[in-house]
């Protein structure tokens, strides 16, 4: 399986480990996985707030680069956020013929064109489709045993412009997570939203949001998760949510490359889990 | 004399609101039923002024002024579970961002946090053609809240002794990495 990957900007900030467990994983599995060159950043939620056309823009560069990079590989994008610019950009349009041109004479500046013949596809998607729990399974050294894990999609991994699961109940982490051999904590709070920029902007309303998370994960040794903004609200922000509800919450948040590089037995440095703001104590 | 029907007559409504915010066929906001779903499905609802369902006959009835001078507009965190829950197929959540477009396009951003976060965060998306976490949380604390900053602080320094934040320089003059795209859409929107 050969990818081309767009990092995203988090991963080379606050969420560099979730690139360096992504890789080390994928190369693990046998992927050939490389760099997009010269990509910027994708708008996050901010430039389609900015001006419509410069949310489609943004990404439309990236896919743009990527098409000419990729010689018929895939998208690989780990961010949800991203992810969601990609396939927004991809479907909108694909819609509007006179939208699509209007983007091309944006990205003219940049020598660029948008044909539209890519796909980007989530890194959860990739794990759970294009290797899938018997690869998975194969790889592993240490299983997880005795290890009750909550997995937690979010929001935008899985709608709405994801094709891989179902937009309110997804399920594609669950055969990965048993091919590790871990207990699965189910929860009402799977795809809930994590609070994303509130946690910032409106610090209360957004504190509500990621305790409720983590109020549904109690009892499970560690959160699993597959999106950086997901990763920073639940696992940065404990200590203001237990101010909010009275009581300590305490659980350890995993990128699910992460959990699966300790079964694969890779390097604890290797998967970065010494970066997090919640300590990782297994 | 027979009474006067109560019926909520749209056929008049200014429509000018619904026409510029609803990606696609603006009249599918025309079709929203008031059945509630997208305030009963939104994590922020508890916190908003206008409920969803309340604002969307707001935008039906063209209530621009009302509609952009909510808090609930910058409480929507792009869940997109309204969105996908509204039995009308209602693109709700890219509606709530053409709203948010046009509130601040009219310089009626009644959320100040919520101003500075976007502007902070695309000046340094143009600057440097990718985000510089550090440099944009910095900026945009002093735009906002200093005082907040402090609340931050102490996670600051967990997060440099963690080695999940670095510090790095800001560069200040020049060219921005993006500029001659963001001035290219500018142009082409007719915004300058
Ligand atoms: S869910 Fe859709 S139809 Fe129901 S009130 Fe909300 S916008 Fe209207
Ligand atoms: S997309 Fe926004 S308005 Fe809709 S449910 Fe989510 S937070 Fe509420």
């Amino acid at each position: 399986m050969r990818y081309i990957f767009y990092p995203g900007c988090s991963q080379e900030g606050t969420a560099l480990e979730y690139r360096d467990s992504s890789l080390a994983v994928l190369r693990a599995l046998g992927a050939d996985v490389e760099e997009l060159e010269d990509w910027t950043c994708c708008g996050a939620s901010v430039a389609p707030v900015m001006s419509d056309l410069l949310g489609l823009v943004l990404p439309a560069r990236n896919l743009a680069l990527a098409e000419q990079q990729a010689d018929g590989r895939d998208l690989l994008v780990v961010c949800s956020a991203c992810y969601t610019n990609f396939r927004r950009t991809a479907a909108t349009l694909a819609a509007d013929r006179s939208l699509h041109d209007k983007v091309n004479q944006a990205l003219e500046v940049e020598n660029l064109t948008y044909q539209g013949t890519l796909t980007a596809r989530h890194i959860l998607d990739v794990l759970a489709n294009d290797f899938g729990p018997e690869a998975v399974r194969a790889r592993v050294q240490k299983p997880l045993e005795g290890l009750t894990v909550a997995p937690y999609y979010g929001c935008q991994t899985v709608r709405p412009y994801s094709p891989f699961d179902n937009g309110q109940r997804p399920t594609s982490m669950l055969p990965l997570l048993e091919a590790l051999g871990v207990r699965v904590h189910r929860h009402p709070r799977e795809a809930s939203c994590c609070g994303t920029s509130l946690l910032m902007t409106k610090p209360e309303v957004g504190l509500t949001m990621a305790g409720a998370v983590l109020a549904a994960c109690e009892g499970a040794d560690c959160i699993v998760t597959v999106c950086p903004m997901c990763h920073m609200n639940l696992d940065a922000y404990q200590d203001k949510v237990s101010r909010l509800l009275g009581r300590t919450v305490r659980i350890p948040v995993l990128y699910l490359p992460q959990l699966m590089g300790l079964a694969f037995g890779l390097p604890r440095e290797v998967l970065g889990l010494q970066r997090h703001v919640t300590p990782v104590s297994f | 004399m027979a009474a006067a029907p109560e019926i909520l007559d749209l056929t008049h409504a200014d429509r000018s609101l619904a026409q510029q915010v609803t990606p696609g066929r603006w009249e599918k906001m025309l079709s929203c039923i008031q059945c509630g779903t997208c305030t009963a499905s939104c994590p922020a609802a508890p916190a908003m002024d206008l409920s969803p369902r309340r604002m969307w006959r707001m935008v039906q009835l063209g209530m621009t002024e009302e509609v952009l001078r909510s808090k609930s507009i910058w409480l929507c965190s792009l869940c997109y579970t309204c969105h996908v829950r509204c039995p009308r197929g209602i693109p709700l959540t890219e509606t709530i961002v053409r709203l948010k477009e046009l509130a601040i396009e009219r310089g009626i951003v009644s959320s100040p946090q919520s101003g500075a976060f976007y502007r902070t965060f695309a000046d340094v998306m143009r600057r440097y053609g990718r985000m510089r976490e550090v440099e944009f949380m910095a900026r945009y604390f002093l735009a906002s809240n200093p005082l907040a900053a402090l609340g931050f602080a102490r996670l600051g320094l967990t997060m440099l002794a963690r080695g999940k934040i670095g510090l790095e320089w800001p560069r200040l003059g020049g060219e921005g990495r993006l500029d001659r795209l963001f001035a290219r859409v500018a142009e082409l929107e007719g915004k300058r």
